[in-house]
């Protein structure tokens, strides 16, 4: 199986579109979306049409705090005025049938020796942000599975325990298959498909293949002018149409 | 696990053949494969209960390195088993024989110091430039191909900026041969490619002197490496020349700043001897001062080496550049707009090098009646036009070098020494327009364009 994981789309559908068109060029035979499906973005409808298109399909999708933060105020509380502003946008845009989709989703999902998680594993609903390699390890301490794989942080990185428990972190290279043995344990965070943050417009995703048991992460030149003109149009804070312009 | 195979035994389709090699970490064999073109050997660690954990883990990087690595200055990789299953690692047998023959000679002429030196240094520098580190390299992990060129064997404790580093850890504690250690190393930093640069300097010291610059230590002694400068090589032995003295002791800077700054600006030193510009290293006797050992240790009380990005970016930043200028027929717009595209070119931050180089026709030795014609005053003549030609560029000692190149074919002499010399960037003049039959005929600059190793430019006056 390769199984591509997508997380942190955020209502970005030019994103969504060439990832998964990448993806099955790569030989992608599965999908796993590793939550905030929705936010920031200006597409939240045709996304999650999407999205449930690929779940027909056999995909797994995670639910992440964006997502909760459409259905439960409480959760929206501690987001920045901009990602406030844009969950009280989409909440407008969704109708009952998005709002139980969303609601269906899981914190976690485990599928045979992976765990699949928004944020971290020890604590899935509170959206800890696995930055650094304590977060790291209390994430991998929850999990049993050698594989971890995660959204939230909108980088890719790539966790792993060496000589010691406390695991390492590793900046992976696009387009590079990277090894990784069962006999380790991995967290492997995919960066994010819709709102790349650190310096590159490109779309981050994943692919994991179980049989030469390699992780390959992928950028992927998208449409950004056109998702960043539907932010404006939409009347969302232009700091998230410069935010795809610069990916920052 | 722990049962080792025996000749006969077939492993994944290679038959096992005769064992050349029983040690420590395990036993390596002779194997074959009907489809394999060239000889090959199976390495196989020894994995029981009671093997440390580290032989296990290095083994796996040598796995990742190995098959992510291409090109004739490491072995080819051919297969490696699933370690949890049946470990071991196909490669190509190389054909050589280890540098420790060398060292065991030791102290050897200055001229085979730097054709060693020089065949190492260019090995790593092809490492380097694919984002590896060896990190391990001493006398018998090189092997000298018949050729003369080095190979680099045992990937064991090498680096890969492509791949996470399994060997690094979070208290860092040294990992490799004392002797050869880089005083990075000593404190755990693993990504820095002068690194291998330092242990270049160590063997080369070794090579010229037939001893080792920092002894064998144990690991209370490492941290001496932050600070402490060796005996200068030629205190050892006189007959070793100042300007590899100078190459040597600048390998072996403690600070890797101060080192040079890629392994091919080494390899172009030690086939450039004339060229090195000889300092107050190269000259000393000596050993410092105690005043002066003190500065370094204090120093070296505040070592804190700066995190890189990849390997490859230190060479990139340090490229060297080939310029070909016409000293027999060029014209002196040509000139002017070729030292004007250089000039940009050395504008850019990084520490550039500048080679300067024409191509005459052979001069016979002894031929020519007039004083004037003699080989060597015409080399010289060449020479004085290739360093007035580079003169307004301003350039600071030890930048440019200077070359006259005889053949008869001058893009295949230019293509040699830029092959030779791993040029990073090749400037040239374009030809004049005017030349009959010149899309047929092609030119030296389009010969060069096409196949040149590098970046080539055609600057047109």
């Amino acid at each position: 199986m390769r199984l591509a994981l997508l997380a942190d789309v955020h209502s970005n559908l030019e994103a969504l579109v060439a990832v998964l068109a990448h993806a099955r060029e790569q030989g992608a035979d599965a999908v796993a979306f590793l939550g905030d499906l929705v936010g920031y973005g200006a597409d939240p409808l045709p996304v999650l049409e999407r999205v449930e298109e690929e779940v027909g399909r056999g995909a797994v999708v995670v639910q992440g705090n964006h997502d909760a933060a459409v259905l439960d105020e409480k959760v929206a509380a501690g987001m920045n005025p901009e990602a406030l502003e844009a969950i009280a946008w989409t909440r407008r845009q969704l109708g009952p049938r998005e709002r139980a989709f969303l609601a269906s989703l899981p914190l976690v999902v485990r599928r045979g020796e992976l765990t699949l998680v928004h944020a971290s594993a020890a604590d899935p609903g509170e959206w800890t942000y696995v930055t650094d390699a304590l977060r790291a390890e209390e994430c991998l301490r929850a999990t049993a599975t050698p594989w971890t794989f995660a959204g939230h942080v909108h980088e890719p990185i790539l966790f792993y325990t060496a000589a010691s428990d406390r695991p390492l972190p590793f900046r992976p290279v696009p387009g590079v298959a990277i090894p990784v043995p069962s006999r380790r344990r991995w967290l492997g965070i995919a960066g994010s498909v819709g709102q790349p943050r650190d310096g590159r417009t490109a779309a981050s995703y994943a692919l994991f293949d179980d049989v030469r048991r390699t992780l390959t992460f992928h950028r992927v030149a998208y449409d950004w002018p056109t998702a960043a003109a539907k932010v404006r149009a939409a009347g969302l804070p232009a700091r998230l149409a410069e935010r795809l312009e610069r990916g920052d | 696990m722990g049962d080792l195979p025996e000749p006969g035994d077939t492993i994944d389709g290679f038959l096992i053949g005769e064992q050349i090699h029983a040690g420590g970490m395990g036993v390596i064999h002779r194997v074959t494969r009907p489809d394999l073109t060239f000889p090959a050997v199976m390495k196989i660690p020894r994995l029981g209960p009671g093997e440390p954990a580290t032989s296990v883990v290095s083994f796996e990087v040598e796995q990742n390195v190995l098959s992510a690595l291409t090109g004739s200055h490491v072995p080819r990789f051919v297969a490696a088993g699933d370690l949890t299953v049946c470990p071991y690692l196909v490669m190509e047998e190389v054909k050589g024989r280890p540098l420790s023959e060398w060292a065991r000679r030791a102290p050897l002429p200055p001229a085979e110091v730097a054709s060693l030196g020089s065949a190492l240094a260019a090995a790593l520098d092809d490492l380097h430039r694919q984002e590896a580190i060896h990190l391990d390299v001493k006398p018998s992990n090189v092997m000298v191909r018949d050729d003369g060129t080095a190979v680099l064997i045992d990937l064991g404790l090498a680096h890969h900026a492509h791949f996470p580093d399994l060997l690094a850890e979070e208290f860092h504690r040294p990992i490799g041969s004392a002797p050869y250690l880089s005083p990075e190393q000593v404190v755990g930093v693993r990504s820095d490619p002068r690194s291998d640069v330092f242990s270049l300097g160590v063997v080369a010291y070794e090579l010229a002197t037939g001893r080792l610059p920092f002894g064998s230590p144990g690991p209370g002694g490492l941290r001496a490496r932050l600070w402490r400068v060796p005996v200068p090589p030629r205190a050892l032995a006189a007959a070793i020349p100042e300007w590899l003295q100078e190459v040597i002791l600048r390998c072996l800077e403690p600070d890797a700043a101060r080192r040079p700054a890629s392994a091919a600006q080494v390899a172009f030193d030690l086939s450039h001897p004339q060229h090195v510009e000889v300092g107050e290293r190269g000259r000393r006797l000596r050993r410092a001062g105690p005043l002066q050992l003190l500065g370094c240790w204090l120093k070296a009380a505040g070592y804190a080496p700066a995190p890189l990005a990849l390997p490859s970016s230190q060479a990139a930043s340090a490229p060297i550049l080939l310029v070909a200028v016409a000293t027999q027929h060029g014209d002196d717009a040509t000139l002017a707009a070729l030292r004007e595209a250089v000039r940009r070119l050395l504008a850019a931050p990084g520490s550039r090098r500048l080679a300067c180089a024409t191509v005459i026709r052979p001069v016979p030795e002894l031929g020519g009646s007039r004083e004037d014609e003699t080989a060597a005053r015409q080399r010289i003549r060449h020479l004085a036009v290739l360093r007035a030609w580079a003169e307004p560029l301003g350039l600071g000692p030890g930048q440019a070098s200077f070359h006259v190149l005889e053949s008869t074919g001058p893009a295949e002499a230019l293509l040699a020494f830029a092959r030779q010399n791993r040029v990073d960037h090749v400037v040239i003049g374009a030809p004049a327009r005017d030349i009959p039959l010149r899309g047929l005929l092609g030119t030296v600059a389009t010969q060069v364009a096409l196949e040149a190793p590098c970046t080539v430019t055609i600057v047109r006056a």
